[in-house]
């Protein structure tokens, strides 16, 4: 494995090459050359992911590219882990990239100044957050990460954006010092900053001193709650999405996994199977945020009238959902939220970038007015039977509305799709998990069966003004290759999740084993543990 | 030297949170200012205080008690250079909002 944990840096080299790129040959904004090298890049990008990707699932389960920045000892410098969960996640980032990127090559790049670079920014610093196993190294990549999402945020400029990405700072601002304060309580009990070398040093941390460590632990819970969009902390999360460009909204729709993400590592890696008075520490806490955060996103859903302020709260309802699985804290039920996280990104972004298209199509009055024609009644709402039956839906629009049904399904988690599958295996491993069910699953399967038709209703509703209502009926749409590809490419990709959906839950399976294996991670981490 | 830490560390994030939460974008700017020096001071308290020691020992006679950790030191510096970018790209984005909305409330209102 020794050549092979080089592979481990290149998701981050390669973006930030990327950005390098575009800043030294400047803003050329109307060069399909430069255009075209950058897409390259991003191609590039998903070539590596994806390597890195089957070399670790060829290996055996606890298999990680461990790759020492500097070639320093592992506790004291800096160090990067591959390991299974975090080459999903960069593969994910990759694939959402790439989509996003040739989406915004056919005109959003050119809306505004540096798209490209502050994009494969977003992406380095994407990449550097799931890859990173030293706690402060992961601060530095959320503020790589934030600073590039500022920029992009204010893409294509205009008062609504600058006042949603106002908030949006700020926010986020606060809740870098609260990552700040929850880290450097943690070094002060612990005194490392390397992930493992903080599971190793729990279980002996003076009488004394836990309840600072769990203040710290808190405090950093908090921060990433903030970016993982959890209820009460998401209110920043609707205004900005659905302001933002729909590629930057698409790319957006990762970064709220990353706050996942970092509980999920953290939380199992720390806490999840120490013995000891700090067993389950948070666990009710993220449990009622997780039910809280669904509840929230699915009456959002129902209550948004246009589709990128649906697509949002979808956001929301995956974010709660992934919560209510991490606080589980069970191998199965991980095992379907890895296959969840997947998926519900993948058909976020496609719908984000759908409702772009859809824009150009239809005017956005024509989508609003649909909705208050529904609440209100139309007068001449009484049509011929002629008028009915004669009416064309051209092959554009059967294109468009075949997209959103697919997205719909996903997000709604209805069979035959993946968003089925996934939630099907939290909930069956939750219930094969105790002898009886207990409250806990009881509240999640309601939960999440709940949800599902609050957003199928949401969707639902808005396919029908979008499509049967508010379609221009000359039907010639015209839709340019380059958007409409990488939505056709996403939403594929989560049908073949699907269709292979065994191989696919073989290698999350075995993710969630080595997650819920702390000590395997450790081994893995500080190799010369094992020897002495 | 602990206490008037503790003292300086408690005004400045009070004041902080009390200018954040206030509707003018200046006064959100001192407000998250303010908050980022207490939390430097903190990290740094976090190191443990110590006086006349050195960061790094060598020597026969080295003493482990005279040893003040570098690596808090070390995040404070990367803190303050993260945050003071982060402020002013916030300058900028608020001089923006300014400028678009012709007011300095936070949602942009004209008072």
């Amino acid at each position: 494995m020794t050549g092979m944990n080089h592979i481990a840096i290149l998701p981050i080299l390669i973006p930030m090459a990327a950005a390098v790129f575009n800043l030294i040959l400047g803003d050329q904004r109307s060069n399909r050359r430069i255009v075209g090298v950058n897409i390259a890049f991003g191609v590039l990008l998903v070539l590596v992911s994806g390597l890195l990707l089957t070399v670790l699932a060829q290996a055996d389960t606890a298999a990680a590219a461990v790759y020492p920045l500097g070639n320093w000892p592992v506790p004291f410098g800096i160090v990067l882990v591959a390991d299974r969960l975090a080459a999903m996640m960069v593969l994910t980032t990759s694939i959402l990239a790439l989509a996003a990127l040739v989406y915004a090559s056919a005109r959003w790049h050119s809306r505004g100044t540096n798209f490209f670079p502050l994009f494969h920014a977003l992406v380095m610093g994407l990449n550097g957050a799931f890859l990173t196993g030293d706690l402060f190294n992961l601060f530095v990549f959320f503020e790589l990460l934030l600073a590039a999402s500022y920029g992009l945020a204010l893409h294509g400029g205009g008062r609504n954006r600058v006042r949603a990405a106002m908030h949006y700072i700020v926010i986020n601002l606060v809740a870098s010092f609260l990552f700040l304060i929850g880290v450097a309580l943690i070094y002060s009990t612990t005194g490392t900053l390397n992930m493992a070398d903080i599971a190793r040093a729990v279980p002996h941390i003076a009488g004394d001193d836990l309840g600072l460590f769990e203040a710290g632990v808190a405090v950093l819970g908090v921060a990433f709650l903030i970016k993982a969009g959890s209820w009460p902390l998401h209110f920043w999360l609707p205004n900005t999405y659905s302001s933002a460009a729909p590629p930057v909204a698409a790319l957006f729709a990762v970064m709220t996994k990353v706050g996942f993400y970092a509980i999920l590592r953290l939380w199992t890696l720390v806490f999840a199977n120490q013995t000891g008075p700090e067993l389950a520490f948070g666990q009710n806490v993220l449990f009622v945020l997780g039910v809280a955060t669904i509840a929230y996103g699915s009456v959002g859903a129902l209550s948004s009238k246009a589709l990128d302020r649906l697509a949002s709260y979808l956001i929301l309802v995956s974010a709660g959902t992934l919560l209510l699985a991490v606080a589980y804290n069970s191998p199965g039920v991980t095992t379907g939220a890895l296959y969840y996280v997947v998926v519900a990104t993948l058909a976020a972004g496609a719908l984000f970038l759908l409702k772009d298209v859809i824009d150009q199509v239809l005017p956005a009055e024509a989508q609003i007015l649909a909705v208050s024609l529904e609440l209100y009644g139309d007068e001449e709402e009484v049509l011929d039977e002629d008028q009915e039956v004669s009416r064309t839906i051209p092959a554009a629009a059967t294109l468009l509305s075949l997209c959103f049904a697919v997205a719909a399904l996903v997000m709604a988690g209805l069979p035959p799709l993946s968003g089925f599958i996934s939630k099907f295996a939290m909930l069956s491993a939750a219930f094969s998990a105790q002898a009886s069910p207990s409250a806990a699953t009881w509240w999640m399967t309601g939960a999440m069966i709940i949800s599902g038709l609050f957003v199928l209703v949401a969707m639902v509703r808005n396919g029908i003004n979008i499509f049967w209502t508010s379609m221009p009926d000359d039907g010639l749409l015209r839709l340019r290759a380059l958007e409409i590809w990488p939505i056709i490419a996403l939403l594929t990709l989560c049908v073949l999740l699907a269709v292979f959906a065994g191989p696919a839950m073989t290698y999350f399976s075995e993710t969630a084993a080595f997650i819920h294996a702390p000590q395997s991670y450790v081994d893995v981490v500080l190799p010369q543990e094992v020897a002495s | 030297m602990e206490l008037t830490l503790a003292i300086a560390i408690g005004i400045l994030s009070a004041s902080g949170v009390y200018l954040l939460l206030r509707p003018r974008t200046f006064q959100v700017i001192i407000g998250l200012s303010l908050v980022s020096y207490a939390v430097n001071l903190f990290i740094l308290s976090m190191g443990r205080l110590r006086m006349d020691a050195a960061p790094v020992l060598s020597g026969a006679n080295a003493n482990i008690a005279d040893y003040a950790d570098p690596v808090p030191q070390a995040l404070v510096l990367t803190a303050i250079v993260i945050g003071f970018a982060m402020t002013a790209l916030f300058l900028v984005v608020m001089l923006a909002a300014r400028g678009l909305s012709g007011s300095d409330h936070v949602d942009g209102k004209g008072d």
